[in-house]
C-alpha cells in the first residue's frame, strides 16, 4: 500500500471535520466509527490501512479496533473495488426471481467471477445477502446508491446500461 | 380494503412536514406531550395490546414499563431498530421512505413515555434512500420546533439521531445492534443485564422496531379501545405484510393481524404466478419454519401460526410454487445464516456451516438418508444453546424444510439428482 509510505494524511480536512461533527451526537466518540467508515469509503472508494489508522486517532481508539470493525461488516472494503461495485442479492426472494441467472449474465459479460474486478478497474461484482427489496426482486445495488429493482434475468444489457 | 394508518393513501405524498400535518400529523405527539403524563402514555399503549413488529412480538407497553423512573444516575435512551435485514422483510423501508414523519412522531411519543434523552435510529447501511428521506424529515421537524430543545413548547429536550449499519444481519439482534452502535463488531451480548437496565453506553435503553413505534400515534389519537377492534384479541392492530416470491403482485400490504394467509396470497398479491400450484410459504421471514400449501388457511396472527408449528416473525411472506425445489430453498437460507453467524458461539459457527454443506450434498445427488438424520441432529444441538437466536433460526429453517418436505429430500437421495428440473437455482 503506497499510501502508507507517504507522510501526507489520507483523510481530507473536510472529511475530518465531518467525522468530528458526527462524534458530537454520541456520549462516546467511538460510536461514530461506522458512519466515519462509510464517509471514508465514499471518498476513497475503500478503507485502506492508513485511513484506518487515521480514523482510529480521530476517535481515540486503537487501529486494531477499527480493523475489527472494517473486516466484520460486509459493506466495507479494505482493498480497491471497481468504480462501479455491482452487488446482486442472491437471497430467497431474488433467487426465486432468477438472481442466479442475473449473476451468471454479469459474470459472462464482465468476464469476472463474484469477488472479482475487471482489469481496467471499472467494475467489480459481489453476491450479497437480502437487501430488503424482496417485493421488487431481483435487486441490485451499485456502490451505496439507491437500488436498481425489478431486474429481469433476460435483460443484462439493460441492467448494464442502468449501472453506467 | 380495511383502513390504513401506517402507509399513506395511494397517490398521496406525505414526505414533507406540511403534507403530513395537513393530514392531522403531529396531533398525537402534541396530545401526548401537552395533555398526558409519560406513565399514562405507557398505560394506553399497554392497554392497546400492541406487540413488537420486529419479530419477537413482545408487548410494547410492558417493555416500556421496564424502564427506570426519571432522576436516576444515568440517562435513558430509545434505540430504534431500522436494520431490517430478515430475508423476506421489506416493510420498515416503506414507512421510512414514504411516511417518515409518522415514524418520527412515534419516536417522539415513545421517547416521552420512557423519559428518553434521545432516540438513536440504527438504519441498515444499504438503505441509503431511507437514510436520506429521514435526514430531511428530522431537519424539518427540528426547524418546526418538534425536536430538540423545548420541543412542542415544553421545557424538555429530545432529539433523534440516525446511525448507519454496514451489512451485518446480526445487528438486527437488539444487543448486536447496541454493540454496533457503540462502534464495535455486532456480536450479541449475554443477558442479563437486559437493555432496559444496561443498553446503549451502559444506560437504560428500550429497543423498538420502526413499525412498532409507528403504530403509536394512531393509538394515542384514537385510543386503545379502537386499536383493539382491529386484529385478534392477542394480536391487535394492522400490520405490514410483505409478500414476495412466486406471486403476481408482490409488495407490502397493510392489513389487520389475523388476516388469512390465503387471502393475502390470492386476493391482495393476485395469486400464484403463471397459474401454477402453491407449494410452500415462509410466513414471517426466513427464520420462521416453512408451511406447506395445505396450511395456507392459517390466520396470520401470533397464536394461529404457533398452532401450525411456525411463527409470525416479521410478517414477511415468501411464496413458492410447484416448480421450486425445497432443498434449494433450504440451501439459500442455510448459506445466508452461514454467512451471517457472528462466530462467537461454537454451535452456531460450526452448525450453520454443517447445515449448508449437508444440504449442498443432498442437492447434488450425493446425499444419503443418514445425512437427513444429521440435519436433524445438528439442528438439535443448535437450538437453545447460544447467546442469541440466530442459531435457533438457522436450525428451524433447515429442519423445518426437512420435516415439511421430507419425501422431496428423500427423492434427491434415491434418484441421486434434483427431481425438479424447472426449479430456480440457488
Amino acid at each position: 500500500m503506497s499510501a502508507v509510505a507517504s507522510g501526507a494524511p489520507l483523510l481530507s480536512a473536510g472529511l475530518r471535520e465531518t467525522i468530528a461533527a458526527e462524534t458530537t451526537k454520541y456520549p462516546q466518540p467511538r460510536s461514530a466509527l461506522l458512519i466515519a467508515l462509510h464517509l471514508i469509503q465514499g471518498e476513497l472508494g475503500y478503507v485502506p490501512l492508513q485511513a484506518q489508522r487515521e480514523v482510529a486517532e480521530l476517535l481515540g481508539i486503537k487501529p486494531i479496533e477499527v480493523r475489527e470493525v472494517v473486516t466484520f461488516y460486509p459493506m466495507y472494503h479494505e482493498h480497491p473495488v471497481g468504480r462501479r461495485n455491482i452487488q446482486v442479492c442472491v437471497n430467497i426472494a431474488c433467487a426465486l426471481g432468477g438472481a442466479r441467472q442475473v449473476m451468471r449474465g454479469l459474470e459472462d459479460r464482465l468476464g469476472i467471477a463474484p469477488g472479482g474486478r475487471t482489469p481496467d478497474g471499472q467494475y467489480s461484482l459481489e453476491e450479497v445477502q437480502c437487501l430488503g427489496s424482496c417485493g421488487t426482486a431481483v435487486c441490485v445495488q451499485v456502490n451505496n446508491e439507491p437500488y436498481i429493482e425489478n431486474v429481469k434475468p433476460g435483460a443484462i444489457d439493460e441492467l448494464l446500461k442502468r449501472i453506467g | 380494503m380495511p383502513e390504513r394508518y401506517l402507509l399513506p393513501p395511494d397517490g398521496t405524498d406525505l414526505r414533507s412536514i406540511d403534507a403530513y400535518r395537513k393530514q392531522g400529523g403531529y396531533a398525537a405527539a402534541t396530545k401526548a406531550l401537552r395533555e398526558m403524563t409519560p406513565e399514562s402514555v405507557v398505560e394506553v399503549v399497554k392497554e392497546s395490546g400492541l406487540r413488537g413488529r420486529g419479530g419477537a412480538g413482545f408487548t410494547t407497553g410492558q417493555k416500556w414499563s421496564f424502564m427506570p423512573k426519571p432522576g436516576g444516575p444515568k440517562p435513558s435512551y430509545l434505540a430504534c431498530n431500522a436494520d431490517e435485514s430478515e430475508p423476506g422483510t421489506f416493510k420498515d423501508r416503506q414507512i421510512m421512505e414514504r411516511n417518515p414523519h409518522l415514524f418520527l412522531e412515534g419516536l417522539i411519543i415513545g421517547g416521552y413515555a420512557i423519559h428518553a434523552r434521545a432516540a438513536y435510529v440504527y438504519i441498515r447501511g444499504e438503505y441509503i434512500t431511507a437514510f436520506r428521506v429521514l435526514s430531511d424529515a428530522i431537519r424539518e421537524a427540528r426547524g418546526a420546533g418538534l425536536l430538540g430543545k423545548g420541543l412542542f413548547g415544553s421545557d424538555r429536550e429530545f432529539d433523534v439521531h440516525l446511525m448507519r449499519g454496514a451489512g451485518a444481519y446480526i445487528c438486527g439482534e437488539e444487543t448486536g445492534m447496541i454493540e454496533s452502535a457503540e462502534g464495535r463488531k455486532g456480536q450479541p451480548r449475554k443477558r442479563p443485564p437486559f437493555p432496559a437496565v444496561s443498553g446503549l453506553w451502559n444506560c437504560p435503553t428500550t429497543v423498538n422496531n420502526v413499525e412498532t413505534v409507528s403504530h403509536v400515534p394512531a393509538i394515542i389519537t384514537r385510543g386503545a379501545a379502537w386499536f383493539k377492534t382491529i386484529g385478534t384479541p392477542a394480536s391487535t392492530g394492522n400490520t405490514l405484510f410483505g409478500i414476495s416470491g412466486h406471486v403476481n403482485r408482490p409488495g407490502v400490504y397493510e392489513l389487520p393481524l389475523g388476516t388469512p394467509l390465503r387471502e393475502i396470497i390470492e386476493v391482495h398479491a393476485g395469486g400464484v404466478r403463471g397459474g401454477r400450484a402453491l407449494k410452500a410459504i415462509i410466513p414471517g421471514g426466513v427464520s420462521m419454519p416453512v408451511l406447506s400449501a395445505a396450511q395456507a388457511d392459517v390466520a396470520m396472527d401470533h397464536d394461529s401460526l404457533k398452532q401450525v408449528g411456525s411463527l409470525l416473525g416479521t410478517g414477511g411472506i415468501v411464496v413458492m410454487d410447484e416448480t421450486a425445489c425445497m432443498v434449494r430453498a433450504a440451501i439459500v437460507i442455510a448459506r445466508f445464516f452461514r454467512h451471517e453467524t457472528c462466530g462467537q458461539c461454537t454451535q452456531c459457527r460450526e452448525g450453520t456451516a454443517w447445515l449448508y454443506k449437508l444440504l449442498r450434498r443432498i442437492e447434488a445427488g450425493e446425499g444419503t438418508l443418514d445425512d437427513l438424520k444429521t440435519i436433524d441432529s445438528v439442528g438439535g444441538y443448535m437450538e437453545g444453546q447460544t447467546i442469541c437466536a440466530l442459531s435457533d433460526a438457522a436450525a428451524w429453517a433447515a429442519t423445518g424444510f426437512l420435516r415439511r418436505f421430507r419425501s422431496e429430500f428423500e427423492a434427491h437421495v434415491h434418484e441421486r439428482r434434483c427431481p425438479l428440473p424447472e426449479s430456480f437455482e440457488p
